[in-house]
């Protein structure tokens, strides 16, 4: 008896060392016969949009992980954040297994960005929005230009947006009005048309005991849609003369004391746009004027966003140097998905519907730059809009001229790592730490190191 | 004669049963050993001579190409990353040793009546209990151009601006050994004074009596007592050091600045697996591995008690 217990237990023990182990490989089935649409993002921005903007919503879950729609659908959020390349990385690993999935597991909308955007619009995990999806030229019609060209890979558009993100030059009145005697955004707009005229103006708010820029990255985008050949062609990469603008005229700044000596997002940064910063100007782009440098401006966070909470009021923007963009978010329709129509749906409602989209943009606590030329040009046109945030400025009107004029023809799908790369690379260059060839060198290394095609890297010319 | 009988069949029984129990009860570890750790080790090892990497949604490979990721791997930096690890771990550990050298004699000293010891051991081991991420970050917040130290310097008037601490190599360099050796020096300490403790008092009595000073004590009794504990204290250190990563990956973002002077060889190799290159992660891995081996082997050949009593 005794011997038939231990043999029991020993076998037992055995046996439940091994359960955590298989566990894990029985395959999950869905547990009600609901509809799922799945939706993967890296924050909630889109959601919220959906949430209060998509016709079809019925309710949102308390924890706001589910979105209940009125014919039953329910949509299912999957939220990662995007730091250290954390989305991607997870997304990536789903979309391969998309194929082994319920249908109720595969994705059906992910969003995306415009540094990587071409990784997955030339991959075949994602849809033509007119031909698979149903969306027709008239739909996408009102839409930039450029918004659409980005997202189209050898004439098929993959990919739609509810907005566009031109960016503009965002200024400090106050400072304005010590430096060159005005704060209207017509003759500030003079006097920084190009970039020879900006740092004669920032040499100028030296003198004042100011600084034009924050840090190192600010400009960077502005020079960087301004290239005349993309990152990448087959493996090498080719440095535009244009970025090497930049580092010029960084290294100038920084070394005369023009700017602040910050990265882009760090904690200096963010100070330098509030209450008591003592910088010119940032380069934002829409998103970011009403949402990153209001927040950055408040003296109280917590408290109301309105004038006389810090810096919020003290601001305007115009058009600066030269046209650019900023960031901006694709949603994409996933291979394999099983709700194409409930996908053309939302995609005709939040990216190709105008009323819609320009409830988004006059709601004072959204203010986004929406995706509607004719849209924009009526809010552009109408003098009951204004933000207070920007001191009563209509910055629409300045973003519907500056959205016409972006080019995205040079755009590659190793954007994200050029640009994260060579502005590392350039900040020990910026800090005097190496020369200006070891930055060079350093930033050859690392590009290799995040994208292993590449064997070349070729300088322009000084 | 039954007797005897009984025993030899007790005898047999146990060997020829029981020890199959022993397999079976050992077998989970081994099961577990081989499916976590001698399948990806013999797998890295595998790809680490392919061309195997992700570009976008595609993967590339895996092709076969030889010893050319070792060839590119000594041919790009790693030797330089190999000598950051060592500055990083160096500069980190020689403080550590003396401080916990000191502080162990102290602590084991019974003529010097330390009151609340059990206080003090508490406190200095308490920064291992945090995170090592955790607290690179509040290096990070606490070291910033616009951080609490630099605030507290300019307001007391002894620098006029900020110290970019970050932005230099001494700086990021030694707020990372500062870091290591904050979080190590307790746990040091605690294992020297056990090693300490465990010397024969009357070793400590007898060099009293002969007149011995606390110098003399330290230097000729208790360094040659403790070796073998100094010995594996070193060794691991050495180990934990070689795999050096989350302080400093997470104190410059990533990106080893200032000049890629505080990449270390773990941050190296997660360069390569961000960009799914398993071939040349693979290489990394296996110099470190070969590199761990090495140190490992010293461990046995120092920690051998024949050679002790040479």
């Amino acid at each position: 008896m005794k011997k038939r217990i231990t043999k029991l237990m020993a076998l037992l023990l055995t046996t439940s060392m091994l359960v955590p182990m298989t566990a894990c490989s029985t395959s999950k089935k869905s547990a009600s016969d609901e509809h799922v649409l799945n939706i993967w993002c890296w924050n909630d921005e889109f959601q919220s949009r959906f949430n209060d903007y998509y016709p079809e919503v019925k309710k949102v879950s308390k924890d706001k992980s589910k979105t209940y729609l009125k014919d039953g659908t329910v949509v299912k959020w999957t939220i990662n954040e995007n730091k250290d390349n954390n989305y991607q990385n997870k997304l990536d690993e789903a979309l391969q297994e998309q194929d082994e999935k319920d249908d109720n597991d595969k994705i059906d909308i992910f969003l995306i960005e415009a540094d990587y955007a071409l990784k997955y619009v030339n991959s075949s995990s994602t849809l033509d929005v007119v031909k698979d999806i149903g969306l027709t030229k008239k739909d996408l019609g009102d839409q930039y230009k450029y918004t659409k060209d980005i997202v189209t890979s050898k004439g098929v558009q993959k990919a739609t947006s509810w907005q566009a993100t031109p960016g503009l030059f965002a200024y400090r009145r106050t400072i304005a009005k010590q430096v060159l005697g005005t704060d209207d955004p017509k003759q500030v707009q003079e006097a920084l048309g190009d970039w020879n005229k900006f740092n004669e103006v920032a040499g100028k708010a030296k003198t004042a005991g100011y600084q034009m820029l924050s840090g190192y990255d600010d400009s960077f985008r502005v020079y960087s849609n301004n290239v005349k050949q993309p990152w990448v062609k087959g493996d090498t990469v080719t440095v535009d003369e244009n970025i090497m603008n930049w580092v010029k005229q960084t290294k100038e700044f920084t070394d005369k004391g023009y700017n602040n000596k910050t990265s882009l997002w760090s904690d200096a940064w963010s100070k330098d746009q509030g209450p008591d910063g003592k910088v010119f100007g940032f380069f934002y782009s829409t998103w970011g004027i009403n949402f990153t440098l209001m927040k950055n401006s408040l003296a109280n966070p917590d408290g109301k966003a309105e004038v006389g909470n810090g810096a919020y009021g003290d601001w305007a923007v115009c058009e600066g140097p030269a046209p650019y963009y900023w960031g901006g978010t694709w949603l994409c329709a996933a291979k394999g998905t099983d709700d194409k129509k409930e996908i053309k749906n939302i995609m005709l409602k939040l990216t190709c519907d105008k009323e819609n989209m320009k409830k988004m943009t006059e709601n004072p606590d959204i203010q986004d730059y929406t995706n509607t030329q004719s849209g924009m040009e009526e809010i552009a046109q109408d003098p009951k809009f204004s933000s207070s945030f920007l001191g009563g400025q209509n910055h629409v009107a300045l973003f519907s001229e500056s959205a016409k004029k972006i080019d995205m023809s040079n755009t590659s799908k190793y954007d994200q790592g050029c640009n994260e790369k060579i502005q590392t690379a350039m900040k020990d260059y910026f800090d005097g730490k190496v020369s200006l060839d070891k930055a060079k060198k350093n930033f050859e290394t690392s590009i290799k190191e995040v994208y292993p095609n590449i064997k070349k890297v070729k300088w322009p010319k000084d | 004669m039954v007797r005897k009988m009984k025993e030899n069949k007790t005898k047999k029984y146990k060997r020829d049963k029981h020890g199959v129990w022993g397999y079976v009860f050992i077998l989970p570890f081994f099961l577990a050993f081989a499916i976590f750790q001698l399948i990806p080790l013999a797998s890295t090892v595998y790809y680490s001579f392919f061309e195997y990497y992700k570009d976008g949604l595609d993967i590339v490979g895996p092709k076969f190409v030889g010893l050319r990721n070792y060839i590119e791997l000594f041919g790009a930096d790693l030797p330089k990353y190999m000598g950051n690890t060592f500055v990083l771990w160096i500069v980190g550990f020689i403080p550590q040793i003396i401080v916990s050298l000191i502080l162990a004699a102290w602590f084991t000293d019974e003529r010097l009546k330390i009151k609340g010891k059990q206080f003090f051991k508490v406190v200095i081991y308490m920064p291992n209990l945090i995170m090592a991420s955790a607290f690179s970050m509040l290096f990070f917040a606490l070291f910033s151009d616009i951080g609490p130290i630099n605030s507290f310097l300019q307001s007391i008037g002894l620098i006029k601006s900020p110290i970019r601490f970050l932005s230099s190599v001494v700086g990021a360099r030694g707020l990372i050994a500062l870091m290591n050796f904050l979080m190590w020096f307790g746990n040091t300490t605690i294992l020297l004074m056990a090693a300490v403790m465990g010397i024969s008092p009357s070793l400590f009595e007898a060099a009293q009596l002969d007149g011995c000073n606390h110098r003399q004590i330290f230097f000729k009794i208790t360094l040659p007592s403790i070796r073998p504990i100094l010995v594996y204290v070193f060794i691991t250190s050495m180990i934990g050091g070689l795999q050096m990563f989350d302080v400093p990956q997470i104190l410059t973002g990533g990106s080893g600045s200032p000049n890629r002077t505080t990449t270390t060889m773990i941050m190296f190799l997660n360069n390569h697996l961000y960009s799914k290159n398993n071939g040349m992660a693979g290489a990394v891995s296996v110099v470190l591995f070969v590199i761990c081996a090495i140190l490992c082997l010293a461990v046995y050949k120092t920690s051998d008690p024949a050679g002790e009593n040479k």
